[in-house]
């Protein structure tokens, strides 16, 4: 059914069209009169002194991670849910298997101190 | 009237499906104005509702009790000064609040708001809603890299974590909706929007009481998660002020800044739509199952046209009450203006439930019933709108340790096990 498909397009040129619209329009009637202490960082009034792009904790990182391990499994566990009654014992052993799998890792990260926060 | 125009009006499937890209666009049209008013209606009653939990009045100068306090708010930022810093990725800080835009409201495109009051339903709705929607943090993560200062950068940073986070118990209490999807004879469930609300149809039980408790656990741990989701308090240390003075979009300034406002607010619609789809039983009116008479019908048919009649009773109530001084006047007079456009619609509506019910299988009655199916849909987000509000005047805001400890410590666990011993008892029960 590749028809279903077609609205999402339709939205996205409705939004994408009316957006930038709304803010053309709101460009030619507003002020604009900026300068140098306007278009600074805002740092609660005083000067920046390096660039914001810097160095920041690893946790983000090791979060991300873990948040793809996660997510991809439960992308996986979608098409079984959906047959689910139909593969009846077997599958709910096959995923008890699978999740089992995970769940070990994630008592391991647990234990590892990645889902600390300090 | 051509015959792509008048070909659909007939039909019983959403427009997408019908491959009729008319109606389509209208449909789409339709949504974006509404959910667009709908979020300037959540402006106001957001001011209105906190300034009355903290006995305060709120907005009331502009216009009647502040009613068109949102219309100034826009003209507003439509005047304000439209700041770029200087050392921001010009290109990048344009396209942000666009990246967060499309992905809150492309969503849109599958909720189903009745059998066949949809833009479209894919197969794949409820993937397709969970893929689109978490590319929200895309908008956020960039709009932070973007400014080239330290508060966005870290409020990007902190938001995206904790959207990963709390997706993920999300993603497994949404897998535990779809299983009870499969409890029918032919033993496949569905991830389409629509097949999903038809599912608790069949089954004459909304999944929230579907092996109690289980069901209620699942859908307790996606309205956690789906408020962290969406950066609003108590999770919404993104922009938590007293840290962060606005988190992601603290150098937007003017429109710019109101369309990532516009883009929560209609992150925060759809979610709740998703929330009602998979455990409220969607469009479905209370009690479906079981007061089924084509008189109880009627009845529950006369509900929007009630709710609007008592919206308009009460700014009636209002106009006496306010004061009597001549100053006050042009307010009196436009909130009876408001009052009896209100009470106009209700009125419409209830002719169209009478009509609708005495000429079966017409136009009129169709149109009734899709106006039944979207009310009690609407209704159902309201209340979460609601609640939404109550939770940010009621909890303070946690940690930011203590928001990742709750994600992935309590949330997932919870969600695993609850979606392990879904499945255990799905298997013993059939």
């Amino acid at each position: 059914m590749p028809q279903n498909y077609v609205p999402i397009f339709l939205f996205l040129a409705v939004v994408g069209i009316l957006i930038p619209i709304t803010l053309l329009v709101a460009r030619i009637i507003r002020t604009q009169s900026p300068n140098r202490v306007k278009l600074m960082p805002y740092e609660c009034g005083i000067d920046p002194y390096d660039n914001a792009r810097g160095r920041y904790t690893v946790r983000y990182y090791i979060i991300a991670i873990l948040f793809v391990v996660f997510d991809v499994e439960t992308i996986f566990l979608f098409p079984w849910a959906v047959k689910f009654k139909a593969l009846g014992v077997f599958g709910l052993i096959e995923m008890l298997v699978f999740l089992g799998i995970l769940i070990v890792g994630y008592i391991w990260i647990w234990k590892k101190g990645a889902l600390e926060w300090v | 009237m051509p015959n792509f125009v008048m070909s659909y009006l007939g039909s019983t499937v959403t427009p997408g499906e019908a491959g009729n890209q008319f109606w389509a666009l209208i449909y789409v049209l339709i949504i974006f104005t509404g959910v667009s008013v709908a979020v300037i209606a959540m402006n106001w009653i957001e001011r209105k509702a906190l300034a009355h939990f903290q006995v305060r009045l709120g907005p009331m100068r502009v216009g009647p009790h502040g009613l068109l306090q949102p219309f100034a708010d826009a003209l507003k930022l439509m005047l304000k000064e439209d700041i770029i810093p200087a050392a921001a990725d010009q290109f990048v800080f344009w396209v942000a609040p666009l990246i967060g835009l499309l992905a809150a409201f492309t969503v849109y495109t599958v909720i189903p708001f009745g059998p066949s009051q949809a833009v479209s339903d894919m197969n794949i709705g409820i993937l397709f809603m969970l893929g689109v929607s978490s590319l929200g943090v895309l908008g956020i993560v960039v709009a932070g890299w973007a400014s080239n200062s330290h508060y966005p950068l870290i409020g990007a940073l902190r938001s995206s974590a904790q959207m990963v986070s709390y997706e993920v118990a999300m993603g497994l209490a949404v897998v535990s909706a779809v299983l009870m999807t499969s409890m029918n004879e032919k033993g496949t469930g569905t991830l389409s929007m629509i097949g999903i609300v038809q599912a608790q149809q069949q089954q004459g039980v909304w999944f929230i009481f579907k092996f109690f408790p289980l069901g209620f656990i699942a859908f307790v741990i996606f309205s956690i998660a789906m408020i962290a989701e969406t950066n609003r308090a108590p999770f919404d240390m993104a922009e938590a002020e007293s840290e962060l003075t606005a988190g992601y979009h603290t150098e937007y300034s003017g429109l710019r800044w109101s369309l990532f406002m516009l883009a929560e607010y209609a992150a925060m619609i759809a979610v709740s739509s998703i929330a009602v789809t998979l455990w409220l039983g969607g469009w479905m009116r209370p009690f479906a199952n079981l007061l089924h008479a084509p008189a109880w019908d009627f009845i529950f048919s006369l509900f929007p046209g009630l709710t609007f009649g008592s919206l308009a009773a009460i700014a009636f109530v209002g106009v006496t009450r306010m004061p009597a001084h001549s100053f006050f006047k042009i307010q009196r007079i436009g909130l009876a203006v408001f009052a009896a456009l209100l009470g106009f619609i209700a009125l419409l509506l209830l002719a169209i439930a009478i009509v609708g019910r005495s000429a079966d299988a017409s136009l009129a009655a169709r149109f009734n019933e899709g106006i039944d199916y979207v009310y009690w849909f609407v209704l159902k987000v309201a209340v979460f709108m609601y609640l939404f509000i109550w939770y940010r005047a009621t909890w303070p805001r946690y940690r930011f340790d203590q928001l990742m400890r709750i994600g992935w410590k309590v949330l997932l666990p919870i969600s695993l096990g609850v979606l392990v011993v879904t499945a255990i008892v799905g298997v013993i029960v059939s």
